[in-house]
């Protein structure tokens, strides 16, 4: 299938679902309109919001701070998780001892934790960005260790023979190979923060998408929870594109699927 | 480095190395012992290029990383121009059987690597290796990724990276094994080539008795495991310089062959059973 034809097909896949709503939503159907628009909207009102919401600026304060949250959370979880998954990988005995609250925290749904952090750190960006940081911590995390941990024992034995010291190993081998795991689950790991800083906003916040949305809800606005939805799927497609960017460039050395094709 | 060659001018003319009665045991999951090498003793001149000949998984690259210092062996000794080692052998360059090369450095990367670590300024390291991939043919692929290249490629990338850092003893395992017919030979003229320009203690191991006897002073047959031993050592008397091709047209070479194949027969065939075939 060429890219052309491929586009045509997903644009129609809009157009269709697009249309049915509209449709559905305005036009009676044997007397009856099938989605009521108090319950359902209409694309066309989801479209003026979106529209209004630039065109007054009212928007921008909102991404800027479900922005600003989810950089932090990522950030910070990353940093930690980094950090811990590469010591507890170096040091077996304190990964076997600290092993079951590991897990044990991992297994716990982190929305429950919301509500504490709201109340610990307050309404602000802070509480957001700590329940961000509980999901990225972990991503990160298992995969730097299993990165230390899965290093080749061939790669590593060239490298002592090479004549390398402990810490030019670290350097050399086991930082490298640790950050290629974690680059590879950075797409996850980005979507965690969102997820962490949109939740968050959700249950308790005063800006943001997630409050934005939250908003409508509150006053059966549905035109409004859609378009903030809308919005807040383009703001995660785009920020996945810089993600792609940035894994192009940094994973240059591995081999790619596609490469034998050019 | 220099203390294994300090401790080497006591005695008269001190092998690069020296295996003595080795016996090497694996630990097994089920907590039993698996002798791969039993009673194996070798000594390589310096300078000399020595090829190990043996059946799949009979322990050759065991006895490597037993040199290497890889392995402790559970008795016997090394000894490593005439002093015992301890740890790692400093002196030894390693080319292993497996891809061992930085999958994240480039090619020239690689090849630097060993000078950097050992202190050399990055850039006068990089132009080092740069001559050393132009040496092994690869001058124009310095920025390409190991997995860019092809399996001949990267062996030579390989063989650069270790010779960059001038090993008075080279350890190669089987480095030719996967690549075809065609460039086995030009790596093995490259080998010999670059060899000869700085004549050091090589251990060389295949399991191709041909490329063996084409490239070695002398070929050592080890019998099938467990438990291997050394059963074979025959000088190789054909003149230097060697044109690998054309020397196995060489009627000595087809002498040496057939008398030496008379004996790897037999072990290859055990090796065989024992293995189930699998090799
Ligand atoms: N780490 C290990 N644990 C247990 N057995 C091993 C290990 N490494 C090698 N062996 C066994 O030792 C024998 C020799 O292995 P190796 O030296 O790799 O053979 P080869 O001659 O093919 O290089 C084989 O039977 C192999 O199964
Ligand atoms: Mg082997």
């Amino acid at each position: 299938m060429s890219r052309l034809t491929l586009l045509t097909l997903q644009i129609l896949v809009a157009v269709v679902v697009i249309g049915l709503w509209q449709v559905l939503t305005s036009v009676p159907i044997f007397g009856t309109v099938l989605l009521p628009p108090f319950f359902f909207s209409r694309p066309l009102d989801v479209a003026l919001r979106i529209v209004k919401w630039f065109a007054d600026g009212t928007i921008w304060v909102h991404l800027w701070i479900t922005l600003t949250e989810s950089v932090l959370a990522f950030v910070i979880g990353s940093l930690g998780g980094g950090l811990v998954g590469f010591w507890f990988a170096r040091k077996p005995l304190i990964a076997a001892v600290f092993d079951p609250y590991v897990k044990m925290i991992n297994a716990l749904p982190r929305v429950v934790l919301a509500p504490i952090f709201a109340l610990w750190l307050g309404l602000g960006i802070w509480s957001k960005v700590a329940l961000g940081v509980t999901l990225v911590f972990f991503v990160v995390f298992f995969n730097v260790y299993q990165g230390v941990k899965e290093v080749s024992p061939t790669v590593l034995a060239n490298g002592r023979m090479l004549g390398m010291s402990e810490r030019q190993l670290m350097r050399h081998v086991y930082w490298p190979s640790a950050l290629s795991w974690m680059f590879s689950s950075l797409h996850t790991s980005v979507g965690f923060a969102v997820v962490g800083a949109v939740v968050g906003e959700y249950l308790g916040s005063a800006a943001g998408l997630g409050y934005l949305i939250q908003q409508a809800e509150g006053v059966f606005d549905v035109a409004g929870v859609f378009a903030g939805m809308v919005v807040l799927a383009a703001f995660v497609i785009v920020i996945d594109m810089l993600v792609s960017m940035v894994e192009r460039r940094l994973l240059v050395w591995r081999p790619m699927a596609h490469d034998a094709h050019g | 480095m220099q203390q294994a060659a300090t401790g080497a001018d006591a005695a008269a003319s001190p092998c690069a190395v020296h295996l003595a009665d080795l016996t090497i045991a694996f630990r097994l999951a089920d907590r039993s012992t698996f002798t791969a090498v039993r009673d194996a003793s070798l000594s390589v001149a310096d300078g000399e290029f020595v090829a190990i000949v043996g059946p799949t998984g009979c322990g050759k690259s065991t006895l490597l990383n037993a040199a290497a210092g890889l392995l402790v062996p559970a008795t016997g000794t090394v000894e490593i121009f005439g002093a015992p080692l301890v740890g790692l052998n400093r002196t030894a360059g390693y080319l292993f059987q497996a891809d061992a090369l930085f999958p994240w450095k480039t090619s020239l990367e690689n090849v630097a690597i060993g000078l950097e670590v050992a202190g050399t300024p990055r850039q006068e390291a990089r132009d080092e290796a740069a001559a050393w991939l132009r040496r092994v043919g690869l001058g124009s692929f310095g920025d390409r990724y190991p997995h860019m290249l092809s399996g001949g490629q990267r062996k030579r990338v390989g063989l650069a990276q270790v010779l960059i850092r001038h090993p008075k003893i080279l350890l190669m395992d089987e480095p030719f094994g996967p690549l075809d017919a065609q460039t086995r030979q030009i790596m093995g003229n490259l080998l010999l080539e670059l060899w000869s320009a700085d004549r050091k203690g090589v251990m060389f191991v295949t399991h191709d008795l041909e490329e063996a006897i084409a490239l070695a002073d002398r070929v050592v047959i080890m019998s099938a495991g467990p438990a291997a031993r050394i059963i074979g050592d025959w000088t190789i008397p054909l003149a230097r310089p060697r044109e690998v091709a054309e020397i196995k047209l060489d009627k000595a070479f087809h002498d040496l062959h057939r008398e030496i194949w008379a004996m790897l027969r037999d072990e290859v065939m055990k090796g065989y059973v024992q293995t189930g075939g699998l090799g």
